[in-house]
């Protein structure tokens, strides 16, 4: 009977993916890509198509990518894609080729997000079954994470626009994805590659080095270890082998080194690419220090672009400090209260780099978003869901208008397009609190089902 | 009346020794054979064929190169002497414009609109004699100088986002050019008394007398033009000889009133004019220290065949009535005053027409009988202009503040078919556009999109572009720059480029005080470097005196200007910086404080553990501060302000912290007074 069901599951699977990619062939297709390519939800300055396109045109009438405040992505992404933004073939649309690059990175994600939630899933099995709360919790029940995530990942309209949109923001998700699933998968050359590109291309993916060293030195996500010592205590019967292992070196070093082999290596071909105009300095300069001086005002879906269009100069550099400081001082405590659970853990950094960034794009989001996905098992009570849901539903389509009305049409100001931004951000702050907030309540509810005090359910 | 009358004589004593060194010393230099100071002024009268009068004012002072330091001139303004052994300035222009050259009717191809038609606002341009990393420093000076000496704010160009350094498309090609405009700025009689002030007799003698405020501001068009170029002299301790060329054009519609009332029922006749009607002034005498003063009256290619045209049809007499006895008197027209010469123009092979100039000396005239030009019009007379080989527009394309599209378009002007006749045996025959464009940087080009449409069709752009430099602009710090050149075939009717930009965010604080007023795009230069605006007047032996005619004379590429765009762009609520300062905030705290409170709250259970573990704890916690207390107690008794300790342990704690606040404090003021 199970084996039925599985399979029905699996079918459908396969089924919402082939639709999921027929749906964005459809909209390819559609006449100028329903101009998603200009949105400012879809290209902010780093990931936008045109801005790779001409920096592509600098770099073919031998200048400098960077010279002009146009392109500020990486000098390989201009090598591998660039050639795609000229290529035209007779017929079909504009952009097809990129379209399609775009397409099969999404798929790839979504397959590695499906294969990581797998593994997570066993690993939360075993768990389970090591601390014998098989029969307290009803495993049948279970969902299957990982399908659940690819498809969040593939379906989301965010995603879909995203990749239509063509915008770079799929390859950016895929290495996140890939540096994660590296992790899970305990290949520690293709974890190091995936952080490294991810780094290069957007920055704020560095701080996952911190559960990626987790993941690599604990392994995936499991209750806290406090909780198979006690049972075992209880048990009075320490049998080491159903214990997750300690924390070990040896793999990180192993990171460490490959990471570091990797990184050199993406740095001499970005300074083999740069040589004759200004080298690295220039990219750094242009890429990193673009990001974090948030140099360009124009509007996007976070909140930072007008508030440094708004703020007195004398004080841009304090809040600058403090903004990019937000997202550094919450590390150490996440990855205090999380360290068990460094996919969750993951989860969260690029969740709130993605609400706190410079430049956000719905790309970002859907990234989150799809890796919400893994946690639905452990994230069945959170608060909020419907609210959250009805207001990523609302923020989504009354952007738009907003803009519409302060860009477009000239009846409406700034101020109106902000407070969706506003909205969106808060959102994003509830989504973040909460599932925090869930996870802990998780790990509590299986201490209490292990310690066997009811009483204390409720803080 | 004798102690009155001595020091007038030893006054007039010293005057008269003065004035005799004085000649004295103009004289040694004569002797030695050097050129002396010159200045000329000139005027040229010109009808347009759409009623209106072209005037242009040409004051040329020149200073040959001299050993005496340069400190002294006679004739030639200090100022602009200084500024240029200041600034090391080769060449130079400024430009005040108001009003827009009206190329489609008041043609485009003579040397007049090609060197003075000027875009709107203020331009400048200036080649400097300097190594290259010194440019940049002297042109900002040269702006701030130049901004106090003529009251225009032209020290806005001082900033690197403002100006640019055209290769090849502008013409005095070089890598040390410098190069900005300021479209919006308002021209009007404060610039125009420091230009006069320039001149040997200001406006109270000669020519310049004419400049009456109010007329020359009523115009249609009015350029004032300041032209310098400086003939290194090679030799060390040489100061350099200047040519300034000072040059104002004014385009008049002259008052139809009596042409109206004479010939009622004739309406297309044009407007009789005379100096005193355009002015309400007329030429009393020359200035005393040109060389010439003279007056000119132009008779355009295209007027000079209608008027014989009409002549023929009416009298079939021989040809050529203009220049015969009683030409200030003929059937179409007639002037007012007898000419002293004319000058026909050197026909070209091409066209048998030819310009016709009349010259009028004002050294005959004098206070008692004052030069006033007149010119009635007898028939209706219809002509055209001499136009460019293209005409040149530029619009904006697209809606919203997002983004849009520039377009530059070129369109085939009737009259260049005759040009074109002559190269059409060719196999190739093609036509040059050299085009330059600067973009301010919050108007961010694309310049993969540029796109080019050749008879409204797609071309391929390598095919039609020959040549292109770009230099793309960086935010906050310099503009973008293109410059392209055309290879269009001769049959072509029209050519339109198009590139697409985004329009940029400001901050608040880079916006003008009018920012919905929108913000200004300056012309772009379209020159046909293959085409050349050039009169050359038959009987070379008076031209030599006169710099107006020589400056017709030089080979300069047809230029034109196109229009200014105003771009508008999006403004944010200028009243919002506290609001969104403290909105955003509050968000940020609200995502700081409630991930925090989520991370450290605990459950009951967990709280009940963590107290009997500070229970445990507080055992030694008392112990330590005591010890800490007495420490500290101990080093700062002497302290003045030092309260008594107290017994208690709670009292002692928030005692022992009053005491190290205190503490700090103290050693805080002892160690920065």
């Amino acid at each position: 009977m199970e084996k039925v069901k599985k399979k029905i599951g699996s079918f459908s699977f396969w089924n919402w993916v082939i639709a999921s990619i027929i749906f964005r062939l459809i909209l390819i297709y559609f006449p100028k890509n329903l101009n998603l390519s200009s949105r400012p939800e879809v290209s902010t300055p780093l990931t936008s198509f045109r801005r790779l396109a001409e920096g592509y045109w600098l770099k073919q009438s031998s200048m400098s990518s960077y010279a002009g405040s146009m392109y500020h992505g990486s000098p390989l992404l201009l090598s591998l894609l660039g050639p795609l933004t000229v290529k035209r073939i007779e017929g079909q649309p504009n952009h097809l080729l990129y379209s399609l690059v775009s397409v099969i990175a999404d798929v790839v994600s979504a397959m590695l997000i499906r294969a990581t939630g797998q593994n997570l899933r066993l690993a939360y099995l075993r768990s389970l079954e090591s601390l014998d709360l098989v029969k307290q919790i009803d495993v049948s029940e279970f969902l299957c994470s990982g399908d659940i995530a690819a498809l969040i990942y593939l379906c989301n309209p965010f995603t879909i626009v995203a990749c239509v949109g063509l915008s770079t923001s799929p390859i950016e998700n895929m290495a996140v994805i890939l540096c994660l699933y590296g992790a899970c998968s305990r290949l520690i050359p293709l974890a190091a590659f995936g952080w490294v590109i991810a780094t290069h291309l957007s920055l704020y993916p560095a701080i996952l080095i911190i559960p990626v060293i987790f993941l690599l030195g604990c392994g995936p996500d499991s209750p806290p270890r406090k909780l198979f010592l006690q049972r075992h205590q209880q048990k009075e019967v320490l049998n080491q082998s159903k214990l997750p292992p300690g924390f070990s070196w040896r793999p990180i070093i192993h990171f460490a080194f490959w990471a570091f082999l990797w990184s050199v290596y993406v740095l001499v071909l970005c300074g083999i690419s740069l040589k004759q105009f200004g080298g690295l300095w220039e990219m750094f300069k242009s890429t990193y220090g673009f990001i974090l001086t948030v140099e360009d005002l124009s509007p996007n879906i976070g909140v930072l672009w007008y508030f440094f269009a708004e703020v007195f100069e004398f004080f841009r550099n304090f809040f600058l400090i403090v903004f990019h400081v937000n997202i550094l001082f919450m590390i150490l405590p996440l990855a205090i209260r999380l360290r068990h659970r460094p996919c969750y853990l993951a989860f969260v950094y690029v969740a709130i780099c993605s609400m706190l960034k410079s430049y956000p794009s719905v790309g970002d989001s859907a990234l989150y978003l799809g890796l919400l996905g893994w946690f639905v098992n452990e994230l069945a009570d959170m608060q909020f869901s419907l609210f959250l849901f009805c207001g990523y539903v609302g923020v989504s389509l009354l952007s738009p208008v907003m803009h519409n009305l302060w860009i477009w049409r000239g009846t409406g100001n700034a101020n109106f397009y902000f407070t969706t931004a506003m909205v969106y951000a808060c959102l994003q702050i509830v989504l973040v609190v909460e599932g925090v907030s869930a996870m802990l309540n998780h790990d509590r509810k299986l201490r209490i089902l292990i310690t066997g005090k009811p009483q204390d359910a409720k803080s | 009346m004798a102690l009155l009358r001595r020091p007038l004589l030893l006054l007039l004593l010293i005057v008269t020794h003065q004035f005799l060194q004085f000649r004295i010393a103009f004289g040694s230099v004569n002797e030695e054979g050097q050129k002396q100071e010159e200045f000329y002024e000139e005027l040229l009268l010109k009808p347009l064929p759409d009623r209106k009068l072209l005037t242009h004012f040409h004051f040329q002072s020149s200073a040959p190169p001299s050993t005496s330091n340069g400190r002294h001139h006679h004739l030639f303004p200090k100022a602009i002497s200084q500024l240029v052994l200041k600034f090391q300035v080769k060449e130079m222009e400024l430009s005040f414009t108001q009003g827009r050259w009206n190329y489609e009717s008041w043609g485009g191809f003579d040397p007049i609109p090609s060197s003075n038609a000027k875009p709107p606002g203020v331009e400048l341009w200036a080649v400097f004699d300097a190594p290259q990393h010194l440019i940049d420093a002297l042109w900002k000076n040269l702006t701030h100088t130049l901004s106090g000496l003529f009251c225009a704010s032209i020290n806005f160009l001082e900033s690197s986002t403002a100006y640019s350094a055209p290769e090849w498309s502008f013409p005095p090609a070089s890598g040390k050019l410098r190069y900005g405009t300021l479209p919006r700025e308002a021209v009007c009689t404060e610039n125009l008394t420091p230009w006069l002030k320039l001149l040997p007799c200001r406006d109270k003698a000669g020519i310049s007398m004419l400049l009456d405020r109010p007329s020359i501001y009523r115009g249609f068009y009015h350029s004032q033009r300041l032209h310098l170029t400086s003939t290194g002299s090679g030799s060390e301790g040489m100061d350099p000889g200047i040519i300034l060329e000072q040059t104002l054009t004014v385009v008049l519609q002259p008052d139809s009133q009596r042409a109206s009332l004479a010939h009622a029922s004739e309406k297309h006749i044009q407007p009789s004019w005379s100096l005193s009607s355009i002015f309400g002034k007329q030429i009393s005498g020359r200035c005393v220290l040109a060389e010439t003063s003279s007056v000119y009256f132009l008779l355009d290619k295209g007027l000079v065949a209608e008027l014989e045209h009409i002549h023929k049809e009416n009298e079939k007499s021989e040809e050529n009535v203009l220049i015969s006895e009683k030409f200030w008197n003929n059937p179409s027209f007639e002037l007012s005053a007898k000419p002293d010469r004319i000058f026909i123009e050197e026909s070209s092979l091409l066209s048998k027409n030819a310009s016709v100039l009349y010259k009028f000396e004002i050294e005959k005239y004098g206070e008692s009988e004052p030069f006033d030009l007149g010119l009635f019009w007898k028939t209706p007379v219809v002509w055209l202009c001499q136009q460019a080989p293209l005409h040149a527009n530029r619009f904006l394309m697209g809606s919203g503040n997002e983004r849009g599209a520039i377009a530059i378009s070129l369109k085939s002007t009737q009259s260049s078919e005759g040009f074109m006749g002559s190269n059409s045996n060719d196999e190739r025959c093609e036509l040059r556009v050299d085009v330059f464009q600067v973009v301010p940087w919050y108007v961010k080009v694309y310049f993969h999109s540029l796109q080019v449409f050749v008879d409204q069709q797609p071309k391929a752009v390598s095919d039609i572009i020959e040549k292109i430099h770009v230099s793309p602009s960086k935010d906050k710090v310099s503009p973008g720059v293109m410059e392209l050149v055309l290879t269009l075939p001769c049959s072509v009717s029209s050519a339109v480029l198009t590139i697409e930009f985004d329009k940029g965010f400001l901050h608040i604080d880079e916006y003008p005080p009018d920012a919905n007023q929108g913000f200004d795009i300056p012309s772009a230069i379209v020159s046909f470097p293959n085409f050349h605006a050039r009169m050359v007047f038959l009987e070379n032996d008076s031209l030599n005196k006169s710099p107006l005619l020589s400056k017709f004379q030089e080979k300069s590429p047809v230029m034109s200007y196109t229009e200014v765009l105003l771009v508008p762009l999006t403004t944010p609520d200028f009243s919002m910086p506290y609001n969104v300062i403290t909105i955003t905030c509050t968000v940020f705290a609200l995502y700081f404080g409630s991930l925090l409170n989520a991370l450290r709250r605990r459950v009951a259970e967990e709280e009940r553990f963590l107290k009997d573990k500070a229970a445990k704890k507080m055992d030694r916690i008392p112990l330590l501060l005591s010890k800490l207390s007495a420490k500290l107690r101990g080093r700062h008794l002497e302290g003045p302000q030092a309260p008594p300790a107290s017994s208690s342990f709670i009292n002692s704690k928030s005692v022992l912290k009053v005491i190290l606040i205190a503490g700090l404090a103290v050693y805080w003021q002892y160690y920065f007074s």
